[in-house]
């Protein structure tokens, strides 16, 4: 059968499915579009190769964990997915620090890449899977509305139209860290770097 | 006769992102396994 005659959907599900050059498929058949939307917006390939990768990194870590949930719609998703990095791209820029370039001027206060080291890396993993673990705690409801949000990056207006309303998606992720954060405490964990 | 000042556009088969790109992606998604254990999602990355 013609790769280019099958439907989106199915190459996802026969992708989540274990069929790596289904992927492949997908990658190739939005690749132009998807390049242009993010140039579009950053006006520099180098970014926009970086967003690209980026863009696809976390569709690849969606479709494998199995949290996709918008079947059919497909593209729009990884759009929104581009654009949301984009937003954080730009975001990061205004975040570069400044300096002036006067008086007791110290290069090491600008040279650190903020990178961490091994340890700081081992403690990062450590937090981010201790998180995981709380986070599959919490109750069915806020769990699922903290996952759409934080996890799949999306707005409360898309959960709203997704599930409850949007001042009900509002109110669990605010009992969801507010229980969060008792659950650190009951647990006595320290989740700092 | 006026000069044109112009750029020449750019080809839209350049709007595609770098086999490197593609075949980073390829790979890195054959290498992400993902382990399922008491509920809880591992991520891992076979080399």
């Amino acid at each position: 059968m013609n790769s280019n005659s099958i439907s989106d959907a199915i190459l996802v599900s026969d992708y989540i499915k274990g069929n790596e050059q289904s992927l492949s498929v997908l990658i190739k058949r939005h690749q132009q579009r998807l390049y242009s939307f993010i140039h579009s917006k950053v006006y520099d390939r180098d970014v926009t190769e970086d967003v690209f990768q980026d863009t696809f990194i976390k569709v690849i870590r969606t479709l494998k964990l199995g949290k996709y949930n918008e079947e059919g719609k497909f593209l729009p998703w990884v759009m929104r997915i581009a654009h949301n990095l984009v937003i954080d791209h730009f975001r990061k820029n205004n975040r570069m620090p400044k300096f002036n370039n006067s008086g007791d001027f110290d290069i090491f206060s600008v040279l650190s890449d903020g990178a961490l080291n091994a340890e700081g890396e081992l403690v990062q993993s450590q937090i981010v899977e201790d998180i995981r673990a709380l986070v599959e705690e919490l109750p069915e409801e806020q769990k699922t509305v903290l996952v759409m949000r934080m996890y799949n990056d999306m707005s409360f207006k898309e959960i709203s139209e997704n599930t409850v309303s949007i001042n009900t998606a509002l109110g669990r992720m605010r009992y969801a860290l507010i229980n969060l954060r008792k659950l650190i405490e009951t647990h006595n964990i320290v989740l700092t770097n | 006769m006026a000069k044109i000042y112009s750029e020449k556009p750019l080809n839209s088969n350049t709007f595609i992102p770098k086999s490197e790109t593609i075949n980073f992606l390829l790979n890195y998604s054959k290498a992400l396994k993902v382990a399922v254990y008491k509920g809880l999602k591992f991520e891992s990355i076979m080399n």
